[in-house]
């Protein structure tokens, strides 16, 4: 499946410094020495998306740009910014496409909201239908009265 | 009873929103992004230069008049294709081209501008960072940048004849108009 | 001539395919008895066409045919014998030709074995299968013909990626492919159902076998397609929320509600319209899911054939098949409005809640994957959405969802009461919160989300095991009896608790593989040792390797556990001159607990190599849960009342009885 994705990558790696061999995401040497700052550089990794492989986050990639943007970002939190100021940082120069969770602004209510707004109004639905009564039995049909009736007389008589 | 049939509409309606949004999305290039820094000014950077005989690039070198500046590597495929057209229009000295030179082996990059014939005034040396800072995400990579040394317009992929004609010259034109 | 010969018999089948979808339907609505038998063997014969025309273009691959354009691109003589039969289906036309292989195994199975069908309804279904059939073979010989010709014959092929070169690609398409092809087959039900205008518990019953012979197919398809990525492309994940793999999971989620919604047709004669549209629905999105991969409308890096024209056809395809089945269904649904009505507390109002939540799960898929194409095709704003767009709304929709699945199966038909299914289950929401009070006092600082999914795991897990014993009355009865009744109860029943145990299998993997995986990614030279997660893994060295097409070069590293060794892991690099290109191939040893996972990277300049070395715990029961719930399915499958004895439909269906409302 998403191996497929390697289709092109393969296409790509036949032109050479486009990607160049297969060294899996994070190397060794872009790690930053103190534990906590590489985990929040992991997490937020996992939240920016490598732009020439496009279905995947620059933690996994091993495209030339994602390593650059691994070490940029690496480097914005060692000189202190917070994890939005690092997201907004990559936000002004790629737009919202390098965040792959997308912000809630207009564009994007119908993606956030329309789950819940679904969600809401089918099961709204449902508890009004539920609560329906069911429809009263239709009166019967002149031939079948006479057949109940006939049917009752005989149980009664 | 008619409203309770219009639901049962509802699935064809969406198929039919559905297939108007894939239609159009089959006439639309996954690849082609808009730059988030149009209109925005070109970032802060001082690169060192590439050619003992040409200057470096930096950012005050973009202002007082609109400038062509093109990402490029030799290691490259589609900028050796866009390299003749590049320096054609560099010949006709219409606005000047600077070139900031990516992630390349400084000896590759020189004789790869020897072979097709350099169109830059100026090159640059660029590890990545400024390539980040451009919001760049692939070579070649051609920007527009007006006199005041904003950012109007990106071309991403080789320059062909037909793009410069259709894309950047009447950009260009209308930069020097509104001047 | 071989090649021909394939390619003949597949205008053959579209012959075939044209009458299959025209004169049974005809038949049946004109009562001519000749015209209506003619679908039986029509749909064998272009399943035998079809099968012939597949069989072709494999000798092609077999033998190297390089005069065929697919076999030039998409193989090599120096491949293996296994890859080059693979490969018949690892590009664009050969894979579309698998899936019309599958279309049409289908379509003949009901041939075959749908003897105990209505005659009429059965040729109504084979017709609506056959149209789809045209729709395919059209797609396949004006598009995508695996057969043409190059002249001049090259010496040699171009090769296939050596990422597919894997014996998982022998596997995982066919059976994916058997899983949203399958669903065609209650795509016709649907159809033939609607043009009748009747659907009944019959109808429900019919339509069964074959929708959860497809789920049992697409869930045992995700589940390999997950471990392969896993295991071959050695990022230590298995999901990714890919658009590709995210088009083969919105069937499954559609599939899986429908599944549960016909149960209530059957037995309460209700959901009927919704029941409909599901069947529409869940084959709909496995033609959305072909387009998407094919056309490349998305970010296309792996759409694995794009091209517009492709991309146009299918979209037409589309049009007509689930455009035409949506019209029928806007005139003849209303008059299939059932009457009955049902209380939200009973076994078909738990039912009605897992549709729900499936649908809105669905629909967050859909939205994630389809929402940037919108936005750019409306001149919005370039978006991206990954994974934690779906971790932030798919997650918290699972939660209810897996809540019910622990209470639904608890429940009675038509009204349930409340406090005793709570002291039935008593012990299941116990060892629940001990389950997640447990992991909270582990994972401090690990994971927040991990109680919660332990705890859910439990949950279904003893919820699951409750209903079981009681079923059989285990520990009421004499264990005798209590087996006896295990042995006689329905298979469907005991199939739907094996996949309900099978869910919390997985979510008991998912939870804790995500939550503990350790990872160590670091340069090491021969004779370096590192620790991860108790265990020491000592790098002995490297040695080199060869196989048919490539070079390599394998590492060896040995681990141990309080200095017993334990296994040994050889992580390897494998160079394929062909194509230029190097794939790290990785090595995992497990214990059916843990995984260990080891990727070998690149040499480093100062000597030493990049070695990524993970430490999984839990991870195999991702697919050993997946397994299982495919099981459960196969089970089911062979319940008895599927199989013989399929019901005749009553002359007039039985009125339903209002439920009469007693005081309590």
């Amino acid at each position: 499946m998403r191996g497929f994705l390697l289709l092109l990558l393969t296409l790509m790696a036949m032109q050479p410094g486009l990607v160049t061999g297969f060294a899996w995401a994070v190397d060794p040497g872009e790690r930053l020495a103190d534990p906590a700052l590489e985990a929040r550089a992991r997490a937020l990794s996992q939240d920016l998306r490598c732009l020439v492989c496009r279905n995947e986050n620059i933690d996994e990639s091993d495209a030339p740009l994602a390593h650059d943007i691994r070490v940029l970002l690496r480097e914005r939190l060692k000189a202190g910014d917070s994890d939005a100021q690092v997201l907004n940082y990559m936000r002004a120069r790629y737009g919202d496409y390098v965040l792959l969770k997308p912000p809630v602004e207009w564009s994007t209510w119908g993606l956030w909201f329309g789950p819940p707004a679904l969600l809401l109004i089918a099961g709204a639905a449902i508890l009004w239908t539920s609560r329906r009564r069911p429809a009263a039995p239709k009166p019967l049909a002149p031939e079948e009265q006479a057949r109940l009736d006939a049917l009752l007389e005989r149980r009664d008589g | 009873m008619f409203r309770l049939k219009l639901i049962y509409l509802l699935p064809l309606v969406a198929l039919v929103g559905l297939l108007g949004v894939l239609g159009l999305g089959l006439g639309h290039d996954p690849s082609a992004l808009p730059s988030a820094m149009i209109d925005k000014p070109a970032p802060s950077f001082d690169l060192p230069p590439l050619l003992a005989a040409k200057p470096g690039l930096k950012t005050a070198d973009l202002k007082g008049h609109p400038v062509l500046v093109n990402f490029f590597a030799s290691w490259c495929l589609p900028c050796r294709e866009e390299a003749a057209t590049l320096a054609g229009f560099a010949a006709s000295g219409a606005v000047p081209i600077y070139g900031i030179d990516y992630k390349d082996k400084p000896e590759a990059a020189k004789s790869f501008l020897e072979q097709s014939g350099d169109p830059f005034q100026r090159v640059g040396i660029d590890t990545g960072r400024t390539f980040i800072d451009f919001g760049a995400y692939g070579v070649p990579e051609t920007y527009i940048i007006d006199a005041s040394g904003h950012i109007r317009y990106r071309f991403a992929g080789p320059l062909t004849p037909d793009a410069l004609r259709d894309q950047i010259l009447p950009r260009l034109a209308a930069l020097k108009a509104g001047k | 001539m071989i090649a021909e010969i394939g390619h003949f018999a597949l205008v053959l089948a579209l012959g075939i395919a044209l009458v299959q979808a025209i004169v049974p339907l005809w038949g049946a609505s004109t009562a001519r008895p000749a015209m209506v038998a003619v679908a039986a063997p029509a749909s064998l014969i272009q399943f035998a066409l079809v099968a012939l025309s597949f069989g072709c273009l494999a000798y092609g691959y077999v033998v190297s045919d390089f005069s065929l354009v697919t076999v030039f691109e998409n193989s090599h003589s120096d491949k293996p014998l296994l890859y080059k039969i693979t490969g018949v289906w690892g590009n664009h036309e050969g894979s579309m030709l698998l899936w019309v292989l599958i279309l049409t195994l289908y379509g003949a199975a009901v041939g075959l074995f749908g003897g105990k069908l209505p005659r009429d309804f059965r040729a109504r279904v084979l017709s609506v299968h056959g149209m789809i059939g045209v729709g395919f073979l059209a797609f396949i010989l004006f598009t995508s013909n695996p057969f043409l010709r190059l002249a001049p014959v090259p010496p040699d092929g171009q090769g296939m990626n050596p990422v597919l070169q894997d014996p998982g690609l022998a596997f995982h398409p066919p059976m994916l492919y058997l899983g949203y092809v399958g669903f065609s087959m209650a795509f016709s039900f649907a159809v033939a159902a609607l043009i009748e205008g009747r659907v009944d518990a019959a109808w429900a019953r019919w339509v069964r076998p074959w929708t959860l012979a497809a789920w049992c197919a697409l869930t045992a398809g995700i589940c390999l397609g997950s471990w392969w990525a896993y295991y071959e492309l050695g990022w230590g994940g298995w999901w990714s929320w890919d658009p590709v793999e995210n088009a083969s999971f919105m069937p499954w989620l559609s599939g899986t509600a429908l599944l549960h919604s016909a149960i209530v047709v059957e037995k309460r004669d209700s959901l009927k319209t919704w029941t409909i549209f599901l069947a529409l629905l869940t084959f709909a999105l496995s033609l959305l899911g072909t387009f998407l991969v094919r056309s490349g409308v998305l970010t296309s890096v792996h759409a694995f054939a794009s091209d517009p024209r492709r991309g146009a056809f299918i979209l037409v395809l589309l049009a007509l098949v689930v455009g035409g089945s949506l019209v029928l269904y806007a005139l003849r649904a209303p008059a299939l409005r059932a009457t009955g009505s049902f209380a939200l507390l009973s076994r078909e109002g738990a039912l009605v809640l897992n549709n729900l939540l499936l649908a809105c799960a669905a629909t967050t898929v859909f939205l994630g994957t389809l929402y940037p194409l919108f936005l750019s095709t409306i001149g919005g704003p370039s978006v991206s959405v990954g994974a934690p767009y779906y971790e932030a709304t798919f997650l918290p929709l699972m939660v209810p969802l897996l809540l019910a699945l622990g209470i639904g199966p608890l429940m009675t038909w038509k009204r349930a009461d409340i406090i005793p299914l709570m002291v039935r289950l008593r012990l299941a929401f116990v060892l629940a919160v001990v389950a997640a009070a447990a992991t909270a006092y582990l994972a401090i600082g690990k994971s927040a989300l991990a109680p919660l999914g332990l705890g859910l795991a439990a949950w279904i897990f003893i919820a699951t095991l409750t209903e079981l014993a009681e079923r059989i009355r285990l520990f009421r009865v004499p264990l005798g009896n209590s087996l006896r009744r295990l042995a006689t109860s329905p298979r469907a029943a005991f199939g739907m608790s094996l996949a309900h145990a099978g869910l919390a299998v997985t979510i008991a993997g998912i939870t804790v593989s995500t939550g503990w995986q350790a990872e160590s990614i670091q340069v090491m030279k021969p004779g370096d040792s590192v620790t991860i997660a108790g265990d020491t893994w000592h790098f002995d060295g490297t040695s080199a390797i060869k196989g048919e097409n490539w070079q390599g070069l394998e590492a060896r590293f040995t681990l141990s556990h309080d200095g017993k060794p334990f296994a040994v892991l050889t992580p390897a690099r494998h160079s394929f001159p062909l194509q230029q290109m190097t794939l790290a191939k990785v090595a995992i040893h497990t214990d059916g607990f843990a995984d260990w996972y080891a990727v070998l990277g690149e040499e480093q300049p100062g000597g030493g190599w990049v070695a990524r070395l993970y430490h999984n715990p839990l991870v195999p029961w991702v697919w050993f849960g997946a397994l299982i719930m495919a099981l459960g399915g196969i089970v089911s499958l062979t319940d008895r009342r599927l199989r013989i004895g399929a019901p005749l439909r009553r002359a007039k269906p039985a009125p339903e009885m209002p439920e009469p409302h007693v005081p309590a």
